[in-house]
């Protein structure tokens, strides 16, 4: 074969329907309780802390880090579980997330032992939200045209430039950011941008808010002025950032937050069409089921590589195109479908709301994370086409 | 092509990379291709891979005989392996012995009814039958008086109305006319044609798998070799492009058809919600990709790939017409549709995270 592109199909083990069970009990406590509302996707209390030290509590965060730095030693599955379960319930994780599925690893990678153990022990008690500093405002899809520099200075280092598109920067303790270290090379344009820890809420870093069309404040521009870095913060090698990429992207790229964003519209509209749907909707929920769950299956598998020391990036590629140009057109797909549902169906209401929200949010999954022209790119390489 | 390790699965491989090379099967006009390599497979025991051997067969398990058929795919081989194997399994639900040769089951169409007769003999008619007119005995599933029969039947007692799929394979009507088969027994408890549809489906799906990695795997290559503007095609981004989502179909394909492979090799049982929705998951999902997937890989040829010549036809036209046997996506989209509904909204997770 030219791509082996092997799938093979990873079981969950038993202990993990065990936790399974343990977080939708939370959950249902949750939200009988009132801390959030799985209905309304929409919903302004989406930044929860006090959610956040709760499943902090629950050994819930940092799930594979090692117990000196707060982790609880378990394994990719078992976090796998506690993911899709908070992201089909529409929890409100989007303070720690970031976090435990990113940050915290890189930390973990590259993060001198004092950094590690002053910052992962918060991390997973659910105590710290991270930001990721990327996008810049001619640098998305192209990181390596990156300009906000990092200038030596004595015991650290003076940051100047903007960042963009920044997720949760208005509420973030930290970011992991990429700066400019010395200019591209010939040979590489990949080489001088260096990865750093910033602490927010520091002199010389502005906020800006950047509204969305969803109507949500969840974009931030950042902008550095003679930010001081110090030494310690500097996370691995010096204008070799693009070395420690790679290996983040298969955790980034494969996990069931990259497939299930819009979901609730798919149990929203079986609730609509009742017990006895008519034959087209019955074949559009089969078909749609049948998608979800093959992408869950090859996620799962991703996830086993993971367990098992692999680096799957091109298959947690593929999972990641396949996955969120099938939440993007999910949307409209149940749109289609709820066209004949009778207007006095119990939920017909909830359903519309949703599918406002649902179809609002679509436009960015294909982009967030790595667009499709540029993971279908990374997939071709992987093909042996680039 | 993927090496295996299971020794029963390289058997088959060697076979088929000895004796079903597509290039040479697509230039033999007259078929002397089959007889050799249908015979290669039998002394092999591969048809009867699923039969115990005190019934006649070789006593593989579930899983390496889905992992031959997926070989099997990957060469998009016309012989009624898959066909023979899903007979013997059949036959063995109900302790009846297979016999030599090549056999296929009916019916294959999941509203198709063959029914038993009072004096034991067996009606209805059954189409889109695979290889029906190259078997020498078909196994059938019937309904009678007394619940599920399983039988085996020789081929020169039915009346076969002779036809072809979309890929010149034979796919016939049967049918049976009082036929008195030459054994049959009740089907075990809960066997039913919904369970002989579903592993059909799933070994069609794996068959489907298999040739979009062997589309894959000669479309790669193809561009690599093509040169258009001064440049290999595979140098283009939207030819790139096209191949990633190409890639993404054989993945899904795979990914789908084996994870059904193994439900079904570990949890014996076909009345339960979560091996329907593997298995009807594979056929709808595997279906969608032969289509999608099968469109690329005729894009990225050409008109080269278009020609009868070419050896692509060989595995997209099968992967196009192995979706309509055992009931087409369509079909299975709607029962596991109904299904979904019946349990209600709050289920569906359950039952997807129950895989
Ligand atoms: C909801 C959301 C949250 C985000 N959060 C963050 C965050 O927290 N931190 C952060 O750093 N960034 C974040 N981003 C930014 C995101 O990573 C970028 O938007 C993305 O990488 C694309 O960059 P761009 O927006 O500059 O688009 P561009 O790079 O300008 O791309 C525009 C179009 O051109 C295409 N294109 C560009 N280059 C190529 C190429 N070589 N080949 C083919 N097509 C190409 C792209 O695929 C796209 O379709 C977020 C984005 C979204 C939508």
């Amino acid at each position: 074969m030219t791509a082996a592109l092997r799938f093979d199909p990873i079981r969950l083990p038993p202990k993990c329907e065990a936790l399974r069970k343990e977080v939708r009990a939370f959950l249902a406590e949750e939200i009988a309780g009132g801390t959030f509302n799985p209905f309304k996707p929409n919903r302004e209390d989406i930044d929860v802390p006090e959610f956040c030290r709760k499943v902090g509590e629950r050994g819930w965060i940092g799930m594979t880090w090692p117990k000196k730095y707060g982790g609880h030693e378990r394994s990719f599955l078992e976090r796998y579980v506690v993911t899709e379960e908070m992201r089909v319930a529409n929890a409100p994780t989007r303070r720690f997330f970031v976090a435990d599925r990113q940050s915290g690893p890189i930390l973990l990678k590259y993060a001198p032992e004092h950094i590690k153990m002053d910052i992962l022990p918060r991390i997973c008690r659910g105590e710290l939200c991270f930001a990721i500093g990327m996008s810049e405002p001619n640098s998305g899809s192209d990181l390596f045209a990156a300009k906000t520099r990092a200038t030596r200075t004595d015991g650290g280092y003076l940051v100047n430039g903007t960042k963009i598109w920044t997720s949760s920067a208005h509420i973030a303790d930290y970011m992991i950011a990429l700066f400019r270290t010395s200019p591209p090379t010939k040979e590489n344009r990949r080489h001088g941008l260096t990865q750093f820890l910033v602490k927010m809420k520091q002199p010389g870093i502005q906020v800006n808010p950047i509204g969305q069309i969803t109507g949500q404040f969840e974009f931030n521009e950042v902008v550095f002025t003679d930010y001081f870095v110090p030494d310690d913060h500097l996370l691995g090698e010096i204008d070799g950032a693009w070395k420690q990429a790679t290996s983040e992207l298969a955790y980034e790229r494969s996990g069931p937050e990259r497939f299930l964003e819009t979901y609730y519209v798919l149990t929203e509209l079986v609730r609509a069409v009742g017990d006895k749907p008519d034959t087209r909707s019955a074949e559009g929920i089969g078909r749609l089921v049948a998608q979800l769950h093959t992408m869950r299956r090859m996620s799962v598998s991703v996830a086993g590589m993971l367990q098992a020391g692999k680096e799957p990036v091109v298959e947690a590629s593929i999972v990641k195109d396949i996955g969120t140009v099938w939440e993007q057109q999910l949307p409209h797909r149940v749109r289609d479908l709820a066209a004949f549902v009778e207007e006095t169906a119990t939920n017909r209401e909830t359903l519309e709301r949703q599918l406002d929200f649902a179809i609002k949010t679509a436009p960015k999954l294909t982009i967030q994370g790595g667009t499709t022209e540029v993971l279908r790119g990374i997939i071709a390489r992987g093909l042996g086409l680039r | 092509m993927a090496e295996s390790e299971n020794i029963v699965v390289a058997t088959a491989e060697k076979i088929f990379a000895d004796l079903a090379d597509a290039q040479t099967i697509n230039h033999d006009k007259k078929g002397a291709w089959k007889a050799p390599l249908w015979n290669a497979l039998s002394e092999a025991g591969l048809p009867l891979s699923w039969v115990d051997e005190e019934l006649g067969g070789s006593g593989a398990n579930l899983a390496d005989g889905f992992a031959v058929l997926g070989a099997a795919g990957r060469f998009a081989i016309a012989v009624p392996l898959a066909e023979t194997m899903l007979a013997g399994w059949l036959l063995s639900q109900a302790r009846i012995a297979s016999p030599e040769g090549e056999m296929t089951v009916a019916p294959a169409t999941p509203k198709d009814r063959i029914t038993v007769n009072a004096d034991g003999t067996l009606s209805g008619r059954a189409r889109g039958v695979p290889f029906a007119k190259e078997a020498k005995h078909i196994a059938a599933l019937a309904s009678g008086a007394n619940g599920m029969s399983i039988a085996l039947v020789k081929a020169d007692d039915v009346r076969i109305e002779p036809g072809l799929n979309l890929a010149n394979d034979h796919n016939d009507i049967v049918s049976f006319d009082k036929v008195r088969p030459v054994a049959a027994k009740p089907a075990p408890k809960g066997f039913d044609q919904t369970t002989l549809m579903l592993m059909g489906g799933v070994v069609r799906s794996l068959q489907i798998a298999g040739a979009l990695e062997s589309m894959l795997d000669i479309s790669v290559r193809y561009s690599n070799e093509r040169v258009a503007f001064e440049k290999k095609i595979s140098k283009f981004q939207a030819v790139q492009h096209n191949l990633a989502r190409l890639a993404g179909e054989s993945a899904a394909a795979l990914a789908a058809a084996t994870s059904a492979a193994d439900a079904i090799a570990s949890v014996p049982s076909f009345n339960d919600d979560a091996v329907f929705l593997e298995a009807a998951s594979a056929k709808i999902r595997c279906s969608e990709a032969a289509e999608k997937g099968g469109g690329i890989a005729h894009q990225v040829h050409g008109a080269i790939g278009f020609t009868i010549e070419h050896i692509l036809h060989r595995y997209s036209l099968r992967a196009l017409a192995w979706r309509d046997d055992f009931g087409s996506e369509s079909y299975w989209a709607v029962e596991l549709g109904k299904r979904v509904a019946a349990r209600g909204a709050d289920e569906l997770w359950p039952l997807v995270a129950s895989r």
